[in-house]
């Protein structure tokens, strides 16, 4: 029997567009399904330490009261860090694409973006051995001359471990994300505006501040959001540096703690309720960061629906 | 009168600062901040931050006195913009220049790169600390782990994702479905990665038995968090192929999923597998997923789905808390910042890479 070739190779391309396409749906369909097994699984595993009696939780006042000071902690070295890689990250991102040399601008947007390419643990050890030993005299004079302000009482800690020094290293490894972030928004401001508001005598920093920043308001803002996002959840840095205790207003003496920090900390040497407390404190975490990207991603999408009418 | 006459200046620049005016206060910025630092006792950074105060300082109050308070303000903004620049690479080359001086002598120790920890007990440390005998132990175990789990991790991930990408781009269509995946990509980008590692341990607790920790566990963590990445580099690579070339696909007959495969994929090669390079270099150097589910091993273990195993980041990471040698961390530490430095040229490596694939290998541009 000779079957005809042209309707069987027809026959297999159906096929094979069809498992084609349903292989590339279900790997979307997979994604989909990975996020909320992150989300199912965490409080699966969760539920034993919000349901245990308070008194078995660590600290013996139930998982509310465990996990109340080092979400404050996490907040803290979070705001510390955007305080200080906000201004800075749109001043660079400005610099790339408003200020240097055209030929320039791409080497040195390159350049920033190798402060992402380093490691977390490099990070780490960095702020650990060399950042916290720099910065204690500044502590030191912190608390001589501000101390009457409560985060900067005193006495300093001697070895730097703070949390306000982890905050600066965060705020190192969240300034590329604001960075390219905002470069990208602000190339994107339309030119005529930008020529408009030159031709009419504005100097640079005028035109700037009438045509550039209007326009990429809502990309700094969810940059900014982004770069919350990573400054919460990141473990590493925080883990080495700090010196971590009880939670304290002094940004200047060891205490504190924040979340990722605690469970890379206790995790592995963890057993029993105490791992299913550790799961209920990166679920918390989980829902944190979730809640700050979806806002930040939601404000991107808005923006981008408008934008692209220029 | 000749005094109007003598004047050369022509109108148009009057009362603007002459073009070597940032010259002239640099210079004298820097030797005003000199003449500071030589009365309080002299450093190198602090000199450079005190002149570029007064260079500022200066330059903005000149120009204020002579083009007025516009022409001022652009001149501080400038200064603003520039500085933040500069305070930008401070950290970056603090970091590389601390990595560096603190990780050769790790490196450069005999066996570092070809022994594990395996034996290596805080009373060698000692040894090496207090009599000078060599720093024994290396990060073979380490490399090996890292080597095996981000390679599982890739394998998982660059199909999953590239699927993904394509049904975005080929099939999606803008459907709610599509639409959904696009936004929640873009979330997973934000999953903490310690919470990606404790995803990878709850679900393995759930499934195998609780306290597994295996290489195959971090590698699923590491998925996790590589996944998204790889979706939107290979959606963007999709997306500017040009559609006259899956047109011209389509009239000559060929099925959707043999232009995807044929015509689709190979002109956007170069992208995807410099995103999915770019991918392994952000996942490699990734230290909290992998510690809550690997566990640490100072042997070395070839087998991902069975037994701890030990990473470059996590070996840095214990050996900085952990020291060997809790009286004697000297030795640790050498460890520590040459595992870091193998790191660093590890990741600044596959970036370079990542270059150089999409460079020769990009599709070529007319004939």
């Amino acid at each position: 029997m000779t079957t005809n070739s042209l309707t069987t190779s027809q026959g297999a391309g159906r096929a094979g567009d069809k498992v084609f396409s349903g292989a590339a749906m279900a790997a979307g369909c997979l994604i989909l399904a990975v996020l909320f097994g992150v989300a199912l699984f965490l409080v699966v595993q969760a539920i034993p330490a919000l349901t245990a009696p308070a008194a078995d939780i660590q600290g013996g006042h139930g998982f509310f009261a465990y996990i109340a000071p080092i979400v404050v902690g996490t907040l803290i070295a979070a705001v510390i860090a955007l305080v200080i890689a906000t201004p800075v990250a749109i001043g660079v991102a400005l610099f790339i694409s408003h200020y240097a040399p055209r030929r320039l601008a791409a080497g040195l947007g390159y350049v920033v973006d190798l402060l992402a390419a380093i490691p977390s643990v490099v990070y780490g050890a960095w702020g650990a051995a060399f950042l916290a030993k720099e910065i204690s005299p500044a502590y030191d004079w912190l608390a001589t001359y501000l101390g009457w302000i409560p985060i900067f009482e005193g006495p300093a800690s001697a070895t730097g471990k703070t949390i306000l020094t982890a905050g600066i290293v965060l705020s190192v490894m969240v300034l590329p994300i604001i960075t390219s972030l905002s470069r990208e928004i602000f190339l994107q401001t339309p030119k005529l505006h930008e020529e408009a508001a030159l031709a009419l005598g504005a100097t640079r920093w005028e035109m700037i501040k009438m045509a550039v920043l209007p326009f990429g308001r809502p990309g700094i803002i969810s940059a900014i959001m982004l770069g919350l996002g990573r400054a919460l959840g990141e473990t590493m840095a925080v883990a080495l540096v700090l010196s971590s205790g009880v939670l304290t207003a002094s940004l200047i003496q060891s205490g504190n703690q924040t979340i990722a920090a605690e469970i890379a900390l206790n995790f592995p040497e963890a057993s029993g309720l105490k791992v299913n407390t550790l799961i209920a404190a990166g679920l918390v975490l989980f829902v944190i960061t979730l809640g700050v990207n979806m806002i930040a991603r939601w404000i991107i999408t808005r923006h981008k629906e408008f934008s692209g009418a220029n | 009168m000749t005094a109007t006459v003598v004047r050369k200046r022509s109108a148009l620049t009057k009362g603007q600062l002459p073009k070597f005016a940032p010259y002239i206060v640099l210079a004298v910025a820097l030797v005003v901040a000199a003449a500071i630092m030589a009365l309080i006792g002299f450093n190198a950074f602090g000199w450079g931050i005190v002149a570029a105060i007064l260079f500022a300082v200066g330059l903005v109050s000149w120009s204020g006195a002579v083009e007025g308070a516009r022409k001022a303000k652009d001149k501080l903004a400038t200064c603003l913009v520039v500085g933040a620049f500069l305070i930008a690479l401070l950290p970056l080359i603090s970091v590389i220049v601390t990595v560096l001086i603190n990780g050769i002598p790790g490196l450069i120790t005999p066996g570092f790169l070809g022994t594990s920890m395996n034996g290596v007990t805080g009373a060698f440390d000692n040894k090496a600390a207090e009599e000078g005998a060599p720093v024994l132990g290396g990060i073979y175990h380490a490399l090996m782990g890292t080597i095996q789990i981000t390679l599982l991790a890739t394998v998982i991930s660059v199909p999953v994702g590239l699927l993904t990408s394509i049904y975005l781009v080929e099939y999606g269509n803008d459907r709610p479905l599509a639409r959904a995946i696009t936004f929640f990509v873009d979330v997973m980008t934000g999953i903490p990665s310690i919470v990606a590692g404790l995803f990878a341990a709850a679900f393995f607790f759930a499934i195998v038995g609780p306290g597994t920790k295996t290489g195959a566990v971090a590698a699923v963590a590491l998925s996790v968090l590589m996944i998204p990445v790889v979706v939107r580099s290979s959606e963007e690579m999709l997306k500017i192929v040009p559609n006259e070339l899956r047109e011209a696909s389509y009239a000559l007959g060929v099925r959707k999923w043999r232009t995807i495969t044929k015509v689709v994929i190979p002109t956007a090669i170069s992208g995807i597998a410099s995103g999915v390079t770019l991918a392994i270099a952000r996942v490699i150097g990734e230290t909290a997923p992998i510690l809550v589910t690997a566990g640490f091993a100072t042997t070395i273990n070839n087998n991902v789905f069975g037994g701890w195993m030990a990473s470059l980041p996590t070996f840095i990471y214990t050996q900085i808390l952990n020291p060997t040698s809790p009286s004697n961390p000297g030795p640790s530490d050498q460890r520590a910042w040459g595992a870091a430095l193998v790191l660093i040229i590890l990741v600044m490596l596959l970036n370079l890479g990542a270059r150089l694939i999409a460079r020769m290998f990009a599709p070529k541009t007319g004939r």
